[in-house]
């Protein structure tokens, strides 16, 4: 397990690596920082003097190491826009993206797994049918149509749900959370039904596969022959073997969804890193672009070994500590 | 005294497709008593394992049973609706299927497959449950069951699964044992020891089991009784020493001149020629006839049938022709 953990940690610093590169390539070589810092009136001299000071002279793997050891000291340098520290920024804005995602996932999940389950085991049925073609509209609609209908349908008309903003939030230590008020709660429920309805369906649609495979297994079979009542089979026995491409799907899909937040948050006007950037690519904020870039990956990569981490917990088949009980003869 | 335990009457079995209706068990009868071991052996396709399906109430859609009664020491069981049918499967009828690697689910340790079985049939509590398992887990031969229970299906070998599988089955002391194959994906030195503790497992406690195989060798050893089955049709029932000894059936004297022998030496082994029809192209009459080389005009024209011991043959119905 550790010899695993090692490999699995020494491939994630590798990609993080590539990825700071391309980032700090962006940061350095897209326009010229120093253009975009001083003011119209700044002489020759002051520019050269900036430069030095910037250490833009120096050699490019100069350049790049330093980037990336202040990148892991989470030093992304200052925000050309309004002159704050960059992580700052994102730490104030991180928590928004995070929860709205957390929420989107746990929705995804919890309607998704059943339906994925029913479809599969009814598969003849008028109700699946039904939940099959409602899973093409959801996956084939693009998530501002959703976030924009459900605005009509839930802010405009009803007037149930706020149609913008975070609502009320409270502070622990640097993180604010919009989960502890009524009005914060209230705020998290459109934007995150209109980010999960493509996971919805994409999580159905995977368990639906996954389980009209395992339904096939013999061991479903043997199951039923031991006399194991149809429900405990199909929600017990057969779902837990569907579950593994589930993790793989959730845990890519929780970087997805960080990344591409920025739609939801745009229909939403809500306050995460996704409008972070959008500001940040209008006002050519390259240090933000930069820091965004890769602490995204960041997530990508961590969740990545993380679900390999979680496979040897789900499959006792992957565990290598298991080797040693094997083996004996029959 | 004996007791039938399983009463098999013209069980019929159908799947309807869309070149028209196959029919995968035809016409057949067989009893099995108390305490007792039939034989029921075929080549693949003849209707064997899906007979012991039937039985079991698992025939997969579209395929059903079309006609017959199917009676568990008097009770008729191919009528019941699926939740009674539940309570029947691994509680009367315990089954063993072919390949132990795949019947065990691979993400639950042995002992709470076990446990979760015994307390479906028992009303036993936790740790009873568990005390059960791992006597169990001893009589069919596991060593060092307090250690073993806790473990995977992955870290047994496939002998080992099998026998597991076998404790699955005899969780609720079954009347019946429907065994589907039990050997056929062992090496060939632990098939012998299956077979052995299947057969002593069910003497002493009188359990009546159904051996489905295609291996003669496994059914002289195993069984009382043996049915040959022949494209979905009964060939031939009766004692296994009769069976084996004199086959009336042209098809099983053609089966038993096909083992090698160790006694003699014959040279060749002696083959069938041609192979089993499809289900969708039996021929009419006995549908052996086409490669039968006593075949009549009769055997073109009529089904044979056999309720009871004896062979589906015209050369050996009673007063009749061929």
């Amino acid at each position: 397990m550790l010899a695993f953990l090692i490999k699995r940690t020494a491939n994630a610093v590798f990609v993080m690596l590539a990825v700071a590169l391309l980032a700090f390539v962006i940061f350095r070589f897209f326009g010229d920082p120093v253009e975009m810092m001083v003011n119209e009136q700044a002489t020759q001299s002051d520019r050269a003097e900036l430069r030095e000071r910037l250490g833009l002279n120096d050699s490019f793997a100069t350049q790049y190491g330093r980037f990336v050891v202040n990148a892991v000291q989470g030093d992304f340098g200052i925000s050309y826009r309004n002159q704050q520290d960059v992580m700052v920024l994102i730490g104030e804005r991180f928590p928004a993206t995070f929860e709205l995602v957390l929420v989107a996932t746990v929705i995804s999940l919890v309607v998704g797994i059943p339906l994925g389950v029913i479809t599969a085991v009814h598969h003849k049925s008028r109700l699946a049918n039904l939940l099959q073609l409602g899973s093409i509209i959801g996956v084939s609609l693009p998530s501002f149509v959703v976030g924009i209908l459900l605005i009509l349908a839930f802010s405009v008309s009803l007037g149930w749900l706020p149609a913008f903003g975070r609502g009320e939030t409270v502070d622990i230590g640097w993180w604010s959370t919009g989960l502890l008020t009524p009005s914060g709660r209230a705020a998290l429920v459109l934007p995150a039904i209109s980010l999960s309805t493509f996971q919805i369906t994409l999580v159905m649609r995977l368990v639906r596969a996954e389980m009209l495979e395992t339904l096939r297994a013999d061991y479903v079979k043997f199951a039923r022959a031991r006399g194991v009542p149809r429900g405990r089979i199909n929600w017990v026995h057969a779902l837990r073997n569907c579950l593994m491409p589930v993790i793989t799907l959730t845990g890519m899909q929780i970087g997805n969804l960080i990344a591409f937040a920025l739609v939801t948050e745009t229909v939403f006007q809500w306050p995460g890193m996704g409008l972070l950037f959008i500001q940040a690519v209008t006002f050519v904020d390259i240090p933000v672009m930069a820091a965004y870039l890769l602490l995204v990956s960041f997530i990508f990569v961590a969740l990545n070994t993380l679900v390999d981490v979680t496979y040897a917990w789900v499959d006792p088949r992957l565990r290598d500590d298991s080797v040693k009980a094997g083996g004996a003869n029959g | 005294m004996t007791q039938t335990v399983l009463d098999v009457r013209n069980l019929r079995v159908e799947f309807p497709t869309r070149h028209g209706t196959l029919t995968a068990v035809d016409d057949i009868s067989l009893t099995i008593e108390r305490g007792e071991i039939l034989g029921v052996v075929g080549e693949s396709g003849a209707g064997k394992s899906m007979t012991g399906m039937a039985i079991l109430g698992l025939l997969e859609p579209p395929g059903r049973i079309a006609a017959g009664e199917i009676h568990l020491s008097g009770d008729r069981i191919d009528t019941l609706t699926e939740p009674h049918m539940q309570r029947v499967r691994g509680r009367r009828i315990g089954a063993i299927f072919q390949d132990p690697l795949t019947s065990l689910n691979p993400l639950f340790r042995v002992g709470d497959q076990l446990v979760e079985t015994i307390h479906l049939h028992t009303e036993l509590g936790k740790s009873a449950a568990r005390q059960r398992a791992m006597d169990l887990m001893r009589e069919v031969g596991i060593p060092a069951v307090e250690e073993r229970i806790d473990n995977y299906p992955h870290q047994f070998s496939g002998g080992m699964r099998q026998r597991i599988v076998i404790a699955l089955a005899l969780c609720a002391e079954p009347e019946l044992i429907i065994a589907d194959e039990p050997t056929t994906a062992l090496d060939v030195s632990i098939q012998a020891q299956i077979t052995a503790l299947l057969k002593r497992l069910c003497r002493d406690r009188g359990t009546a089991v159904m051996l489905v195989t295609h291996d003669m060798g496994v059914i002289a050893e195993t069984a009382d009784r043996v049915a040959v089955m022949y494209a979905g049709r009964l060939a031939e029932l009766g004692a296994v020493e009769d069976v084996v000894r004199r086959p009336q059936h042209p098809y099983t004297e053609g089966l038993m001149g096909s083992i090698p022998s160790l006694h003699s030496d014959e040279g060749e082994l002696r083959m069938i020629p041609g192979s089993m029809p499809r289900l969708g192209s039996i021929p009419a009459g006995c549908a052996f006839n086409p490669r039968c080389a006593h075949a009549g005009p009769r055997c073109r024209r009529e089904i044979p049938r056999t309720h009871g011991t004896g062979a589906a043959c015209w050369l050996t119905l009673e007063g009749e022709t061929a």
